[in-house]
């Protein structure tokens, strides 16, 4: 009865996460940040439904399956968001306007952000904006008072 | 007592169910209309990741624990898939950039 009452409930919270994972990716207004939330909610989400599998099954098998299935989630879905993110950055789907910090800029101006084959490039980048990045997205001028 | 039991876990399932029915349709729509490649990707992701989620949910429905080794396949797929997705997308990127 308690194994149930435990099951049902694991179960409920996986469907809920998994489905504020959903809203999440469905409304966030920006590629990261619906990156991080079908990533944070979803794992989660996935990950309490297979726990709640471990506890409704009382087998030995099954809950090291189970483990097994939760373990890689959590071990791959962080890899596949950042392989994600950074794509996201080098295509140029990051909205300026929601990022305070951009820590991957200066990193991509001096490694010409994975491209080998322009070590001379005749117009070497100044402090401003990097050459090959944000094309779709240009930097807006300042205005602050945007919300 | 048991059979009161049962229900409460096929009730459970079935809400389960429909929660994760609507989270792919919600993704859906987002891969559908997604501005770009990367955001389709991620809806992708999470598609897959609602599959894996439904075998769980079908394993207790059905009460057949053999559901699982689909699901540990599903995420080995997964995650090799989003990875080769990622890459293509960066690179592809880095060719349509050398030929400006």
């Amino acid at each position: 009865m308690i194994r149930d009452l435990l099951t049902v409930l694991l179960l409920f919270s996986g469907g809920l996460f998994s489905l504020v994972a959903a809203i999440g990716i469905f409304r966030m207004p920006d590629t990261l940040t619906r990156m991080q939330a079908a990533t944070k909610a979803g794992t989660l989400g996935v990950g309490c439904m297979f726990l709640s599998v471990a506890i409704y099954f009382d087998d030995m098998g099954v809950t090291v399956r189970a483990l097994l299935v939760i373990a890689f989630l959590f071990l791959t879905a962080p890899v596949a968001a950042h392989m994600i993110g950074r794509a996201a950055y080098a295509v140029g789907a990051t909205s300026v306007e929601y990022n305070v910090i951009d820590e991957l800029r200066d990193d991509a101006e001096k490694r010409h952000f994975a491209s080998r084959d322009d070590d001379s490039d005749p117009d070497p980048p100044d402090a401003g904006d990097p050459p090959h990045f944000h094309q779709k997205t240009p930097r807006p001028p300042e205005d602050e008072d945007k919300d | 007592m048991n059979n009161e039991g049962v229900d409460m876990i096929m009730v459970g399932v079935a809400v389960v169910a429909t929660m994760l029915v609507a989270g792919s349709l919600l993704t859906f729509v987002r891969l559908s209309r997604g501005p770009g490649l990367p955001d389709r990707v991620v809806a992708l992701d999470l598609i897959a990741m609602y599959v894996a989620g439904a075998i769980a949910v079908y394993a207790i429905a059905t009460d057949q624990p053999i559901f699982i080794l689909p699901a540990i396949t599903l995420a080995l797929v997964l995650f090799v898939g989003t990875v080769a997705f990622a890459m293509y997308v960066e690179k592809r990127n880095r060719e349509g950039r050398d030929e400006q």
